[in-house]
């Protein structure tokens, strides 16, 4: 297993790649994204077993569906710097003719995209599609899903989440990205998402908590949960994490959901991220 | 050919040719999952989960997480079939199928029965009548619409090994079987009478009401050329084409709003390539209600005394 320090530095190229993919296109979403880094990189460079040569059925390894499409730039990332697509095509990012589109697709033949994710609530149901499918095949491999907070308040979430429960589908970890921040204020303003850990226990999922912005911590956790799977319940890990963690004047709202920085912004941005494995 | 050859072999309905065709898959197919959104029996999915029960899914009342699951199965390389009611088959859906099956290539079949007023006494929540115009807007869907239950089993064995997401839509009514005798390709249509007259188009149910109006048609001397139109998109445009060169005037006739269907498929290819007068056969904006299926495809303009008048209509415009 990597080293967290490791982790840690190429998270903070991730960041970089972040704030200059959606300054370079001056649109996408950079808040999530960034407050996701740590996650996505403890999923793609320690975590998970999978293979950057890419097929799209995923048997015989770890699958991974991004629910929060928005959240696309971190996405990217964290595939182009693990070897699915050359780094350098980061710098066409919502741009005419990329296959690096605003929201993931499978539809330019991105390596690493298994399905459109956007529109919010269906990535859970995929994810379980695809665990069932491995629990036929008798594949032992695990499938991970990402969503949102405010995505909860989708009900195609507690469709899935019912059905995984009832199905006893124990191959898969759903994870939760808990900043607690959605496009129009805070969840808690909008839509209150109430017990969250309790709402998930009473589904019938094993529910665990970790800060998304602590590498060890989450490190650490999704071994647990990783240890969990065959107990005959779906798990879910909610991670706390911050909205535009690790660049400052991006934390402590959600007005950088889905803004990008001015060319003074990015640089103050990029001050704060050191440059780690080599910008694009 | 001519109406008069048809082998009509009782009445079956055209679940029941889904049902059948699936339980067939089920054998022959291990790639082939079912799921259902607690309508087995409807949908006649029955069979099939007792032969197969490794490989059926009863995914309860939660019709859009149904369609992510068989995106995700698709993923994973099995051929997915979602079984339920047309209306909750698509528009209760549209957004889940747009992103997750359409968009992502996902190799999913979408069988909906109960299509159109011919589920009778349900009523309109049901009816649906928009369903092939919804579908045949994605790109990349194939939209299917057979006529009777051996078409429907045709279909559903066909579908299985075409690459791709598809819709299939079939329905509640028992009715005459009578293409048994028939070969079934996707994307071709089927000449059931040559004329010269006039060419009349069907799909679904309203393939019997034509069979019925031609028969009316030829005993007063009118000579139709008869064409079954299962494969909405890819629309068959060489038959039809074809036909109307000889015939020059057409009519067109399905159970669905006239907005969005086969008509209009139609109509946008004669409009392109050889513009000809046209006469619909189908629901003009507006939704059903209860009754039976005969009382209801009269009243709503669907009967075979409806398709008679249409082609009388569109002769008057050659």
């Amino acid at each position: 297993m990597r080293e967290i320090a490791e982790l840690n530095k190429i998270a903070s190229q991730v960041r970089r790649d972040i704030v200059r993919m959606v300054f370079d296109a001056q649109s996408g979403h950079p808040g999530g994204s960034l407050g996701c880094a740590d996650f996505m990189t403890a999923l793609y460079f320690s975590v998970m077993n999978h293979d950057p040569k890419f097929n799209m059925n995923g048997q015989n390894e770890d699958v991974f569906f991004l629910s929060n499409g928005h959240i696309s730039p971190v996405f990217y990332s964290v595939l182009a710097r693990s070897g699915y697509f050359p780094v350098a095509e980061l710098a066409t990012f919502r741009k005419l003719n990329t296959r690096l589109q605003g929201h993931p697709t499978t539809h330019e033949g991105l390596p690493g995209i298994r399905v459109a994710s956007g529109s919010l609530g269906q990535g859970i149901s995929v994810a379980c599609g695809v665990a069932l499918a491995k629990k036929m095949d008798e594949d032992q491999s695990l499938v991970y899903a990402l969503t949102g907070d405010g995505e909860l308040q989708e009900g195609q979430i507690w469709e899935a989440a019912m059905f995984a429960a009832h199905n006893k589908i124990d191959n898969l970890i759903v994870t939760v990205d808990w900043n607690g921040q959605q496009i129009d204020g805070s969840n808690n303003q909008v839509c209150s998402l109430g017990d969250l850990p309790g709402k998930w226990r009473t589904f019938g999922w094993e529910v665990l908590e970790t800060s998304g912005n602590n590498m060890a911590d989450l490190i650490n956790t999704l071994q647990k949960a990783k240890e969990l799977k065959g107990n005959g319940k779906p798990i879910v890990v909610l991670m706390k994490t911050e909205m535009g963690y690790g660049v400052d004047f991006m934390m402590g709202s959600h007005a950088w959901h889905g803004i990008a920085p001015n060319a003074e912004q990015l640089s103050n941005a990029l001050a704060q991220l050191p440059e780690t494995l080599g910008d694009y | 050919m001519s109406v008069n050859n048809l082998i009509v072999n009782g009445k079956k309905a055209t679940r029941d040719g889904f049902g059948d065709g699936l339980t067939e898959l089920g054998r022959n197919n291990s790639k082939v999952i079912a799921l259902c959104a607690d309508l087995l029996g409807s949908l006649k999915m029955d069979n099939f989960k007792k032969e197969n029960p490794e490989r059926f899914v009863q995914v309860g009342i939660a019709e859009a997480n149904m369609m992510g699951i068989a995106a995700g199965m698709a993923t994973a390389g099995k051929i997915p079939f979602t079984g339920t009611f047309a209306n909750f088959s698509t528009g209760r859906v549209y957004d889940q199928i747009r992103q997750s099956i359409a968009y992502s290539h996902k190799n999913v079949k979408i069988c909906a029965s109960h299509a159109g007023v011919t589920l009778g006494e349900d009523g309109a929540t049901h009816q649906i009548l928009e369903d092939i115009g919804m579908m045949k807007m994605l790109p990349g869907m194939t939209v299917i619409n057979p006529c009777d239950y051996a078409q429907t089993k045709a279909a559903t064995i066909a579908i299985a090994n075409h690459l791709g997401p598809v819709y299939l839509r079939f329905g509640r009514p028992s009715w005459p079987v009578f293409t048994e005798n028939l070969p079934f390709e996707i994307g071709k249509g089927i000449l059931l009478q040559n004329g010269t007259d006039v060419t009349i188009v069907a799909t679904g149910h309203l393939v019997w009401k034509a069979v019925e109006a031609v028969k009316i048609l030829e005993a007063e001397g009118i000579s139709c050329e008869l064409i079954n139109i299962h494969t909405i998109k890819p629309l068959d445009e060489e038959i039809i084409l074809n036909s109307v060169t000889k015939t020059k005037c057409i009519v067109s006739a399905e159970e669905h709003q006239r907005h969005g269907g086969l008509g209009d498929s139609i109509a946008q290819l004669l409009a392109r390539k050889l513009p000809t007068p046209q006469e619909y056969v189908a629901v003009n904006d507006s939704f059903g209600e209860s009754g039976t299926p005969d009382q209801l495809l009269e009243k709503y303009g669907m009967g075979t005394n409806d398709v008679v008048e249409a082609v009388k209509n569109v002769l008057k415009r050659k």
